[in-house]
């Protein structure tokens, strides 16, 4: 009977090669043609994640403990100043203070990439439901499928070390910085827009002065969750060769040790905790939103806020 | 007055086959008709009108009429599918993409039903941006706007930020938005409509303030009969597209075209609509030094009331001369007899802020803008035309009034 039905089976009459196509795809076609493209795409990536990683190992340790504490403090509340601090200090405490600046540098890179190339397209899927269109399968595509499988050809374009691995990372964690910038930018009312064109804006003018600044709560929120997802990808890079917390969880699993294991994941755990208060609260309505993303505005907001009126006539 | 604004054969059609569907809608099909066959909607259906310099022309309509589609073709936020569209003298339709922004930036500003304003920036930003826009300096920009904002009597809060303020306050912000760029027209659409029934009030007297200083020509969009009666120079009834009526507040409500502007304005109080000047009837009056006591008798005898104004030799009004002070006679001469004082009444007061003159039950002399005798009201009448009128008689008054509406009947607040 199986063997009847087996008649209907179209493996019974040939295979089709997917498997070697890509192969043949990536090992002869891209890597050999496209290895110097490549290659210069790593170049930023590599320059800012070293002078990031350079300028945080660099700083002596109070001084980052402090400055990151009147921070916190400053754009999220004095509860989340606290738990920075504490957490801080943990982090030194038992001993991870260099692999979590190394995980931090690596962190931060991925989302300035992230939000550099994210955010314009997130703009124009905004602007064309065409763009939207075709850009939304690509972006099912990098979320769910598993990172192991494109881990194999990037280290076949990149290499191994700590670029590939933020290159990874930027892969893993873009879509939903465009996703969120495409949806805030929709939901900017209409006659918000209207009013723009209606007193003779260009369309770069509506842009810069009325859709970012209206949706840039919801691209802040996509910012939080693309620099979660690079947080959590902190482990798997490690894999390719990226330092950091990431690496000693990976070792501590190697060797089966336990402990070892959990220090990392302890500070990968405190590390996100701490980015995701503070991000988020650079997204809800603040003082430094209130008096707006100026340098004076975020000052202002940083030397503690006091009423507008004051400053606002101190300014004029 | 010089037309500000003309639009001619005015089109635009929403859907797939605009150009059918216009085709259609050209040859006089019903709006609905044209969306079963071409899936087009009509939603401006060859309208044409003019706007008199520094008038206040108000479309009124329901919701989907299509007055809010009318007023974006104005300034083209929606692109007509036919039709001009001509300020100045020049055709707004086939200006290019940066003279269409030139326009906007200095020429045609807009005020939006729920105010749109930035709510990032503060009062004063806001009132700049059209300025800001045009690329002035900070300095000038801010100077211009806040002028603008203490026209509208917001200087004191040009710091503020507009979730700080009430929604009229809101809306004098749009309105001092609109007026910084010194624009000469301004469109309005729905302004009003977002605010309490008392505040709403309050920004129309302002806005008529406003239009004098600033001497804007302002097309205005509202689904509120009285505000339209309240503001407008000019009343246009929209529906389905398409004008019903177009005209002075006082012949809407009067004489309206069809069943359904009456049954819109069955319930308008007619008394706040209907000026003095228009119901006044011309008499012939007893003139002093030209009359004598025979020829004023005689005058007030073939009267239709039984008494006459007094003019003196120059043509000012002297008082009303009754028949039964005449009788008492005894007095050869007609200079002699001291008339009764007359209650005088300019043209466009309504009748209901004129009651009170009648409260004789003597006739009221209705002056012209020189002070001169136009025409006089018999109680009698008054209580005629709240009750509907007689048709040829308002004719006969609609023609003595200067072709242009003069100054627009602001009492009914």
């Amino acid at each position: 009977m199986s063997g009847f039905l087996d008649l209907f089976r179209p493996s019974t009459y040939g295979k089709l090669p997917l498997d070697d196509g890509v192969e043949w795809f990536v090992k002869d076609w891209l890597v050999p043609n496209f290895r110097p493209a490549f290659r210069a795409i790593q170049a930023p990536v590599d320059a800012l994640l070293d002078s990031i990683d350079g300028f945080l190992q660099a700083v002596p340790f109070p001084i980052f403990w402090l400055v990151a504490a009147i921070l916190a403090w400053r754009i999220a509340g004095r509860g989340v100043g606290i738990l920075t601090a504490v957490s801080l200090l943990l982090i030194d405490m038992v001993g991870i203070w260099e692999e979590t600046m190394t995980t931090l540098a690596m962190v931060i890179t991925a989302v300035a990439f992230c939000a550099v190339a994210g955010v314009p397209l997130g703009i124009l899927a905004a602007r064309s439901d065409r763009f939207a269109g075709g850009l939304r399968p690509v972006l099912d595509i990098m979320q769910t499928i598993p990172t192991f499988v494109y881990l194999v050809p990037i280290v076949m374009l990149f290499g191994v070390g700590m670029v590939p691995g933020v290159i990874a990372t930027i892969v893993f964690a873009l879509p939903p910085v465009i996703r969120l910038t495409n949806l805030g930018i929709r939901q900017v009312q209409g006659e918000m827009v209207e009013a723009g064109y209606a007193f003779g804006a260009t369309r770069r003018q509506v842009l810069i002065e009325i859709e970012i600044p209206l949706a840039m709560r919801t691209i802040m929120a996509g910012l939080n969750q693309t620099l979660m997802l690079a947080l959590s990808m902190v482990v798997i890079a490690a894999l390719i060769g990226a330092g950091g917390l990431g690496l000693t969880v990976y070792t501590g699993l190697g060797r089966l040790d336990v402990g070892r294991a959990f220090l990392g994941g302890f500070g990968i755990v405190l590390l996100a905790i701490i980015l995701d208060r503070v991000t988020q609260a650079m997204g809800a309505p603040t003082p430094a939103q209130a008096n707006g993303w100026t340098f004076r505005g975020v000052a202002r907001s940083l030397l503690g806020g006091r009423g507008q009126k004051a400053e606002a006539a101190a300014g004029q | 007055m010089q037309d500000k604004i003309v639009v001619k054969n005015l089109y635009k059609i929403f859907g797939p086959d605009a150009d059918k569907a216009a085709e259609l809608a050209g040859a006089g099909k019903e709006k609905d008709e044209v969306f079963r066959e071409t899936q087009g909607v009509v939603a401006v259906n060859d309208i044409s009108f003019s706007v008199q310099e520094q008038q206040i022309f108000v479309v009124m309509g329901l919701s989907g009429s299509g007055k809010s589609t009318l007023i974006r073709c104005l300034n083209r936020l929606i692109e007509p599918t036919s039709g001009q569209i001509i300020i100045d003298g020049a055709d707004v339709t086939a200006a290019g993409p940066s003279e269409l922004r030139e326009i906007r930036r200095s020429k045609m500003a807009m005020v939006f039903q729920h105010f749109a304003l930035l709510p990032h920036r503060t009062v004063l930003e806001n009132a700049a941006f059209a300025l800001k826009l045009r690329g002035l300096s900070k300095k000038d920009r801010n100077d211009k706007a806040m002028r603008a904002l203490e026209a509208v009597g917001l200087g004191a809060w040009a710091d503020s930020l507009p979730s700080q303020l009430s929604g009229g306050m809101q809306q004098r912000v749009g309105i001092a938005r609109s007026l910084a760029a010194e624009p000469q027209i301004l469109l309005m659409d729905e302004p009003f409509s977002a605010l309490d029934p008392l505040i709403r009030r309050e920004m129309q007297d302002e806005l008529i303030g406003l239009q004098r200083d600033f001497k804007t020509t302002i097309v205005f969009i509202t689904h509120d009969l009285h505000e339209a009666l309240k503001l407008g120079d000019q009343i246009a009834v929209m529906r389905d597209g398409g004008f019903v009526q177009v005209g002075p507040p006082q012949a809407i409500v009067t004489d309206p075209a069809d069943d359904y502007v009456r049954a819109f304005v069955q319930d308008v109080d007619r008394a706040r609509v209907v000026t003095m000047g228009s119901i006044a009837e011309q008499v012939e009056p007893i003139v002093l030094g030209r009359d004598d006591l025979a020829s004023a008798r005689r005058k007030i005898a073939q009267a239709p009331y039984s008494a006459l104004p007094v003019l003196d030799a120059r043509g000012k009004l002297k008082g009303l001369l009754s028949e039964g002070a005449l009788a008492e006679g005894g007095r050869p001469h007609l200079e002699r007899l001291v008339p009764d004082e007359m209650q005088t009444t300019p043209e466009d007061v309504s009748l209901h802020d004129a009651f009170s003159l009648f409260a004789k039950g003597e006739p009221v002399a209705v002056l012209d803008e020189k002070g001169r005798l136009a025409g006089i009201v018999d109680p009698q009448a008054v209580f005629s035309h709240l009750s509907g009128g007689d048709a040829p008689e308002e004719e006969q008054a609609e023609a003595e009034r200067p072709a242009a509406p003069t100054a627009p009947s602001h009492d009914a607040a």
